[in-house]
């Protein structure tokens, strides 16, 4: 089971974090704090799994970004590498070629995508197709709300000319 | 324009990332904090799925948005899908399960459980997966068991995943879970299929019936025909990773085959085939492949034993082992330490291999190989991997040193076959690395060093030397090797003797030329070396009185130099330097009985003392926590507890000082509570004491009986007066063997206890018919491991066939399990099957010992399982 994912930027910056077990906020930002010391500090040649508090921590860094996955020792960590892949696919073909900034200035985006990948901690989802058409059918579902919203107002800006 | 400026809440996250310091971003935040509480005053609602947005990215830079929980609340409980959508996304982020709030979203939970918008059935689904309580899921189950059976298959596969979550936080509701979870296996929807198998699994893990049911050949066959057709499927675009079809959906399988496999012969034959051919043909050339042949590697590994496959599976680790890709061969490690079990052979043949992973670049696969060699260490090979890690520990990075001292320290302690190996060993530990060596264990040395009475010469001047070589570099001996400067000026001052006339000079030796002028230079330097500590000090001032005796010629250099401590700031030493400088001034003609050599320190002791540091527990518990069998029978206690209560008040001091000295001998707990004389502890303490006593004395059979038998019959409390009268002058005559035992004690007899200490037989299981029971000891100079001898008797009318008794430990424990005397069990107590285990406490003297055990036997040819824990061991295994 994944316990937790944490996005982290090179300099230490969170740009996203999913708690699938319970932690207090306090824990959190210690459980943050702690594990990018030990991330960002790693050389580039090394394996891309770290032993933490009797957990794995599985990393992949893209660009300037670190995608890390906690999950329990027996879990197969090669997998999560997979899973972490995965996930920065559909983030990729999402956002057309996906840079740090888009999930900065759209976090909400990558939410909602990982939500489409991931509940409980387990993976929901392999096909990336199916991913992107679920998360296009939910936009434009908010889309269609926003435009009744705004022709509803029109009208009633009319009618109180 | 970028891309990113598009959503509405990108003027915060602009302004804030305009920041230039820690305040300027704070103050950015507060004055947003405050728009968006104002906002939630006047319950605005058109802003409020923007002012939820900005909270989130607040909530991320870790500041506290407490204040806006109750809006996801609202946001969730207003009708239309944008509103639930960031609601809910609020609701995952900034809550989590332990806060009461969460309790309100039940109901809108549960509505929106039942929505006629799919997306909307989603939303809710995700949520409840990622943070529901127990509380909740109670609630909520029959919703989502019937969410199993939606029509659209994007609904079924996140009600699976929240069932996980379900039965996880209520295990009770597993069962309710297994038929609709079948009926998932038979899917073609690669989503509902992931997670219909790893709902199986999950349910498989909490619920026996749930594994029974999905053992049978109906399930198991459709399984491996799912897997088979995965494996054997056509290019799939939508499910392709490098030429393979989903391998998430060959590892999820792979899974569910790993748990219904394990224990179960019949199934473990069923997947044979397909676990070959998985093992076999799959690509290894790409990440997914290597993620596949693990957990094929891994699920080969746990069902029940087939020699063609383990092979395979044995073959792919060696693979692995020499890949150059550092993944590959971590988690190759990872898996050789489950081998290790399965095939102890096979994995020393990579044993090399695996000792210069050891010596990797990378910290993850250093830990990993470490463990690994740890396991694999055996009598055969203790000399050749103990030289290659010290060797390597001269090399190796700071941090990773202390773990490698105590590995190797535990390995040669553990295994040394000879005393003289162990010392050598140890010395060169402490010389690389004496700041990461435990106070235990080079307290252990001193006490072993103490035992070889034919090496003390030998080894005293092996220390000199290792002192004198790095005398040069002498400001990093302090740093670094304390705690082989302390072991060094021990043995100069109780063997110096020995170091200057070169007394029991081993052929081995380089012979060596030391006045008594220089054995006291290198006692002076400890003491005056300002990184010196205080028990490095101290050490060096009683060392100084003993050379001063054995050293006539130097005695007025050594009384210049205790002198010098006159001063001291530090209470201790000032009164030793005191104190000392009279004995070498004034009472010449004690001196010498008074420094005379140190009796040789009982191992038996020490390393009970080294248990004894257990937490006051012992003593501060009420009297009846003794560790009696099966924890029954307390009462009994009581007739003990009086004697001593009687006794302590008609003469307090002899009594309590009495207690003491039991407990000294016996080395049990001396924690300061139970030493003091007068406080309530010490007659408690006493009766565990007369306890261990008891039992020692008593035959191990007695130990079958329950306690209240011991105590209360007439020779055994005969015995334990013995007990306090062997303590007077004047010991009695009777219970010989308690005599003899303080006798053993009597420090001017030089009798090396080698058995290590008695410990109490305990009941470990009993039921109506069966009584397993544990008989305890430790090998000597091994205080962290304990042997135990277990004794399986059957009292009922009927043979007991196919037995097999499994324990499983805590972390800190190892356990390794000899084979049994045999696998049937006569009838009605005639005979026994015994079993010798032996646990290494990693945790010794912090943690009592603690087991899991499960039985199982055929009787009349009908399967029987019984299960226990054994939480009644002596306290200080």
């Amino acid at each position: 089971m994944i316990h937790f994912v944490l996005l982290i930027s090179r300099q230490g910056k969170v740009r996203l974090t999913k708690w699938y077990s319970p932690y207090t906020q306090k824990e959190r930002s210690k459980v943050i704090r702690e594990l990018s010391g030990v991330i960002l500090t790693r050389g580039p040649k090394l394996c891309n799994f770290v032993e933490w508090r009797g957990y794995k921590v599985v990393y992949k860094r893209y660009a300037s970004l670190y995608f890390c996955m906690c999950v329990d020792q027996e879990d197969n960590e090669l997998e999560i590498l997979e899973i972490i892949h995965h996930y920065v696919e559909i983030l990729d073909r999402y956002f057309g070629s996906v840079c740090e900034l888009d999930l900065i200035f759209n976090f909400h985006k990558a939410y909602y995508i990982l939500d489409e990948i991931l509940i409980a901690g387990e993976l929901q989802e392999s096909s990336k197709k199916t991913v992107a058409r679920l998360i296009a059918a939910q936009d434009s579902l908010v889309e269609t709300a926003k435009e009744q919203a705004s022709s509803i107002s029109n009208i009633i800006a009319q009618a109180t000319k | 324009m970028g891309r990113w400026r598009s959503p509405f809440f990108a003027d915060m996250i602009r302004s804030i990332r305009a920041c230039k310091t820690a305040a300027e971003e704070r103050a950015v935040v507060r004055k947003e904090c405050a728009a968006i509480r104002a906002a939630i005053n006047e319950n605005d609602q058109d802003y409020r799925h923007r002012n939820l947005a900005k909270l989130m990215f607040i909530h991320m830079l870790g500041y506290p948005t407490h204040f806006g929980q109750m809006e996801c609340l609202k946001s969730i409980a207003s009708a239309g899908f944008p509103e639930k959508r960031i609601g809910y996304l609020g609701l995952m982020l900034l809550l989590d399960e332990r806060q009461e709030v969460l309790m309100l979203v039940t109901n809108s939970l549960k509505q929106d459980l039942n929505h006629t918008n799919q997306y909307i059935v989603g939303l809710a689904l995700c949520a409840l997966g990622n943070i529901c309580s127990a509380e909740m899921a109670r609630d909520l189950a029959p919703e989502v068991e019937r969410l199993l059976q939606f029509r659209d298959p994007n609904i079924r596969k996140k009600a699976a995943l929240c069932s996980i979550r379900i039965i996880k936080k209520v295990p009770d509701l597993a069962e309710n879970f297994i038929n609709p979870a079948a009926a998932l296996l038979k899917e073609k929807h690669h989503g509902v299929l992931i997670t219909g198998i790893q709902l199986v699994t999950d349910i498989c893990k909490v619920s026996t019936e749930a594994l029974e049911f999905f053992r049978k050949p109906k399930c198991l066959d459709g399984l491996v025909k799912t897997l088979r057709d995965v494996v054997n499927s056509p290019y799939a675009p939508e499910y392709d990773i490098a030429g393979i079809t989903d391998p998430f959906l060959h590892i999820r399988l792979l899974k569910l085959l790993h748990v219904l496999g394990q224990g179960d012969a019949d199934a473990s034959d069923c997947m044979n085939d397909i676990l070959a051919q998985v093992a076999t043909k799959t690509e290894s050339n790409k990440n997914a492949g290597n993620a596949i042949l693990y957990e094929c590697v891994e699920t080969i590994m746990s069902i029940e034993d087939n020699g063609g496959l383990r092979v395979l599976a044995i073959n792919i680790l060696g693979r692995f082992l020499s890949n150059r890709d550092n993944n590959i061969r971590y988690v190759a490690l990872n898996m050789l330490m489950k081998a290790i079990t399965v095939d102890a052979q096979a994995v020393q043949r990579h044993r090399a291999t695996i000792l210069e992973c050891v010596k990797d670049l990378d910290a993850s696969i250093r830990k990993r190989a470490l463990e690994l060699v740890y396991l694999l260490v055996n009598e055969s090979n203790v000399k050749p991997l103990t030289k290659e890690l010290i060797d390597y520990l001269e090399i190796s990075d700071q941090e990773f040193k202390g773990d490698l001292t105590a590995k190797i320290c535990s390995m040669v302690e553990k295994f040394s076959p000879d005393k003289i190996w162990y010392i050598d060993q140890m010395l060169k530990v402490l010389s690389e690395a004496g700041n990461f060596v435990k106070d235990e264990v080079w307290h252990a040395l001193i006490v072993v060093i103490s035992n070889a009475s034919d090496l003390h010469g030998y080894t005293v001047r092996a220390l000199y030397r290792a002192v004198q070589t790095s005398i040069e570099q002498i400001v990093l001996m302090f740093l670094h090797q304390e705690s082989l400067v302390r072991v060094a000026i021990w043995c100069i001052g109780e063997y110096g003797d020995m170091l200057v006339n070169n007394v029991g000079v081993l052929n081995i030796e380089d012979p060596i030329t030391v006045t008594e002028s220089d054995a006291v230079d290198v006692v002076e330097i400890a003491i005056k070396h300002h990184s010196s500590d205080i028990t490095t000090k101290a050490m060096a001032m009683v060392a100084l009185l003993k050379l001063s005796s054995r050293f006539p010629s130097c005695s007025e250099r050594i009384r210049d130099i205790i002198v010098q401590n006159k001063g001291s700031l530090v209470l201790e030493l000032q009164q030793r330097s005191i104190e000392f400088n009279s004995i070498v001034e004034k009472h010449q003609n004690i001196r010498s009985t008074l420094v005379e050599r140190m009796p040789v320190l009982d191992e038996a002791t020490f390393s009970g003392r080294r248990a004894g540091s257990l937490p006051a527990t012992v003593s501060t518990s009420s009297g009846t926590s003794l560790n009696l069998p099966n924890g029954v029978a307390k009462p009994a206690a009581a007739p003990l507890v009086d004697l001593l209560d009687l006794s302590s008040d008609d003469a307090p001091v002899p009594s309590s000082s009495g207690n003491d000295f039991l407990q000294d001998l016996l080395g049990v707990d001396v924690s300061p509570a139970s030493v003091q004389p007068g406080t309530s502890q010490a007659p408690k303490a006493g009766t565990d004491v007369l306890l261990d006593l008891l039992s020692i004395g008593s035959p191990p059979v007695q130990n079958n009986s329950t306690p209240s038998d011991i105590l209360s019959s007439s020779q055994d409390n005969k015995s334990s007066v013995a007990i306090l009268d062997g303590l007077s002058p004047a010991p009695s005559g009777g219970a010989a063997s308690m005599i003899d035992l303080l006798d053993g004690f009597v420090p001017n007899s030089p009798k090396p206890e080698d058995n290590g200490p008695a410990y109490p037989s305990i009941v470990a299981f009993e039921s109506s018919s069966l009584i397993l029971t544990f008989n305890f000891s430790k090998p000597p100079g091994n205080p962290q491991t304990t042997l135990i001898q277990a004794t399986f008797t059957n009292l009922s009318p009927n043979v007991y066939t196919d037995f097999v008794f499994q324990a499983a430990v805590p972390k800190f424990l190892q356990l390794h399990l000899d084979p049994a005397s045999g696998n049937t069990l006569p009838a009605s107590g005639n005979g026994s099957i015994t079993q010798t285990l032996r646990v290494t406490n990693s945790q010794h003297g912090k943690k009592p010992l603690v087991m899991r055990t499960r039985i199982a036997y055929k009787l009349n040819n009908r399967d029987v399982l019984e299960e226990g824990q054994i939480n009644n061991f002596p306290r200080d295994l």
